[in-house]
């Protein structure tokens, strides 16, 4: 197959993309080739929760990610889907600095949380953490009971005035994650006791209980069986009415059950953001049809 | 042939085996496809050939001087029978001694000594004594060797195209596994036993009471009956409460600097600190504990004396200060180095989720890191108590021997390891109470070491349920 490689160049005010694929699956290597120019779609909003403008990563010498710009709104779920290493939990990193902890990862462009800029040096990545929360992909509970488990942020950082205040605060937030029935009579049981969906949820539970403005998650189900997945996401959608969300997530069923809007990373560049419906019903570029049709990635 | 020829030889017979089954098994393969690899038919013979005539030969070995010697006694006239035991032995040795030289003799110049001092019966003994040996040696060749090419004709034979002996070689291979675990097991026990029945004798001459709850310690003992001299006093309790002093200053000098040390080198040294500081912590442990022992006697414990004069307070020149604060040193990589590991085996996502909580790094590593890393530390801190209790050398040097019962830690106290050296130094009979008294010691140091590590297994199971 020859592919035009001019016709791929988009331009960003969209709907102008006409592309002539004829490819077929087995021509995957062709697809990895294709020039991605740039993003299309409704990268940009007002009043947004975070602006992100020409954010580039770097581990070491190598580039993963290429000039990204994206908002994310106020009580917005956004999904980020693409293959994988395309940089979505890199991206999700870069939020709330998730990325200082590791040594060679350099962080360029900016990063602004309600006009504020995340890598300014006077902020306190500590403070922003307690801002932004997140859930990781392997639910990590700590070495604690649950009830420490949920009171561990509101300890840190001294959110509760007294004993019946923490009570208080851990059993709301059980609740709000949707677990409080089911470990009401073993508050004081290690966390890692409970089941993988059980635990996840416990997660949430600790993220939410410092109030977060943002929470950030990274595959928050894929180590979770479909029951557990759909509690989850469930919650997700509960969640989005107080909390602005960014997930991640490999499953695209996933991204068009809980999103309002979808991004699509390749190979460390953003190829198309828009709502989730119009993503997922009339793709504008045609690396990310492929995707979502499961021709590759 | 001696041992190591006819080891050589078995080993070419193996080696013959393993040949030998495989080009049966390629045959075999050539017409239906075999159960299991040719190789594995070689193996299987090869191990055949090799283990029960090896089995045979080690019993051989251990057990011919035991029987030979029976033999030339019983051979002898009747007037050489009737010996008391000594005397039995006496003889035993003489002729044994006789034939060696004979031996040698021969194997040197080939011509056999001419032996007129010699005691006819001796002589006579010593003869049949080489005469039993040799036919042994042959015979014990025989049987080595025909056990080997027996067994490769047996397993040959049973070799057919649906034989599983991959399974037959893994279960061998199985079984010789076990049998190493039972050896390093066993030798345990036998030392355990050893220890016991010793110590039991000890407490014939002592009742067990005087041992554990007396509190004078002064093993000194009439030698001879006509002897004036102490009827010595075997209260253990000194040594065991001077052990515990010392330890526990090693301890409280060990512990602290090595988790903090570990702590910093595991979360906060860059690698290329880490790299050069980690192994040289951990040369601390590679010191010989007498150049620990030097320190301590000619370096610390002066300074100590020198420190608590200047404060008004006598010291005695062989301090359980020096002794322990050294002791601490040494112990350090116990507990830092374990430590370290455990304290980086904490996965990286419970340190993400950490700090995406918003919990500082210091924060992180007291509410996370430590409780999840804790089965580890106490394992590292036990293995150091347990070291600090055993060690020898630098209380021998830096403590000195005086038994007194104290908790100044500028006093000298002795520690149980030092008591035993002394004990057992020195030309004491091996049955009196003096010598035997160091058996009893050595069970009580092991029955103190075993809790220690139960105690660390108990504390952490129970923490690794919680935490993993």
């Amino acid at each position: 197959m020859t592919l035009d490689k001019t016709a791929l160049v988009v331009d960003n005010n969209n709907n102008s993309t006409e592309v002539n694929l004829t490819g077929s699956a087995s021509d995957t290597a062709d697809m990895l080739d294709m020039t991605i120019g740039e993003t299309v779609g409704k990268a940009l909003l007002e009043d947004a929760k975070l602006n992100v403008r020409h954010a580039n990563v770097f581990y070491g010498d190598k580039q993963a990610i290429h000039d990204i710009s994206l908002d994310i709104g106020k009580n917005e779920v956004l999904a980020m889907i693409g293959p994988s290493g395309c940089g979505k939990s890199t991206f999700l990193r870069c939020l709330n600095r998730m990325n200082d902890t590791i040594p060679i990862c350099r962080v360029e462009g900016s990063f602004l949380l309600d006009g504020e800029d995340i890598y300014d040096r006077r902020q306190d990545p500590v403070l922003l953490r307690s801002r932004v929360g997140m859930v990781f992909q392997k639910p990590n509970p700590f070495p604690k009971s649950i009830y420490d488990n949920v009171a561990y942020g509101v300890r840190l950082h001294g959110l509760a005035k007294n004993r019946a205040e923490l009570d208080e605060i851990v059993e709301k937030s059980l609740r709000r994650a949707g677990l409080f029935n089911e470990v009401k009579d073993d508050l004081h049981k290690p966390g890692t006791g409970l089941s993988g969906g059980q635990q996840q949820r416990l997660c949430i539970a600790r993220t939410i209980a410092i109030d977060p403005e943002v929470i950030l998650m990274d595959e928050p189900t894929s180590a979770l069986d479909p029951i557990a997945t759909a509690l989850i996401e469930e919650l997700i959608t509960e969640l989005s009415e107080k909390y602005t969300i960014a997930i991640v997530t490999h499953s695209m069923q996933q991204a068009a059950r809980v999103s309002n809007r979808t991004a699509y990373f390749h190979m460390g560049k953003l190829v198309e953001v828009n709502d989730t419906d119009s993503v997922f019903t009339t793709p504008q570029h045609p690396l990310t049809e492929n995707y979502i049709t499961g021709r590759f990635g | 042939m001696n041992v190591t020829s006819l080891l050589l030889v078995l080993v070419s017979i193996a080696l013959l085996g393993y040949f030998g089954g495989y080009r049966k098994a390629r045959a075999l393969s050539s017409s239906a496809k075999t159960h299991s690899r040719p190789q594995y038919h070689g193996y299987l013979v090869a191990l055949w050939a090799l283990l029960p005539a090896l089995a045979v030969l080690m019993a051989w070995t251990m057990s011919q001087e035991a029987i030979i010697t029976r033999l030339v006694m019983s051979e002898l006239p009747a007037t050489a029978q009737h010996q008391s035991a000594a005397e039995r032995s006496l003889f035993i040795n003489q002729f044994k001694n006789l034939a060696q030289a004979k031996k040698s003799a021969v194997d040197e110049s080939g011509v056999s000594l001419p032996n007129e001092e010699d005691d006819p019966l001796t002589n006579q003994a010593a003869n049949r004594y080489l005469h039993w040996q040799e036919r042994s040696q042959v015979a014990r060749t025989l049987a080595v060797i025909t056990l080997a090419a027996l067994a490769i004709w047996l397993t040959l034979r049973r070799l057919r195209a649906s034989f599983q002996a991959r399974n037959r070689v893994e279960k061998i291979i199985q079984f010789i596994m076990m049998l190493s675990a039972s050896i390093a097991i066993l030798t345990t026990v036998g030392i355990v036993f050893s220890v016991l029945f010793e110590a039991l004798q000890f407490f014939r001459h002592v009742p067990i009471t005087e041992f554990l709850f007396g509190t004078h310690w002064n093993p000194q003992t009439a030698i001879r009956a006509d002897q004036v001299g102490g009827s010595g006093s075997f209260g253990a309790i000194p040594l065991f409460t001077g052990t515990l002093l010392i330890s526990l200053i090693a301890l409280s000098v060990a512990v602290p600097l090595g988790l903090f040390s570990a702590i910093y080198l595991a979360e906060y040294a860059s690698p290329r600190v880490r790299a050069i500081a980690k192994p040289v912590m951990e040369m601390l442990a590679g010191i010989p504990t007498v150049v620990y022992g030097f320190f301590a006697a000619l370096t610390v414990a002066p300074l100590i004396r020198q420190t608590a004069e200047s404060l008004g307070l006598s010291a005695s020149s062989e301090s359980t200060l020096a002794a322990g604060l050294v002791m601490g040193i040494m112990i350090i990589p116990f507990v830092s180095s374990l430590s370290d590991d455990v304290i980086s085996a904490v996965p990286q996502i419970l340190r993400d989720g950490s700090y995406a909580m918003g919990a500082t790094k210091s924060e992180t590593i007291k509410q996370v890191i430590i409780p999840a890393a804790l089965p580890g530390i106490v394992g590292g801190v036990l293995l150091a108590a347990s070291r600090a209790i055993g060690e020898t050398m630098i209380v021998v040097m830096a403590a000195g021997l005086a038994a007194n019962l104290t908790a100044n830690p500028l006093d000298s106290v002795t520690t149980v390891t030092t008591q035993i050296v002394t004990l057992l130094t020195g030309d004491q009979e091996f049955d009196s109470p003096k010598t035997l008294a160091a058996f009893a010691l050595g069970l009580g140091l092991f029955v103190v070491t075993l809790g220690l590590n139960i105690i660390s297994l108990y504390v952490v199971r129970k923490y690794r349920e919680q935490y993993e």
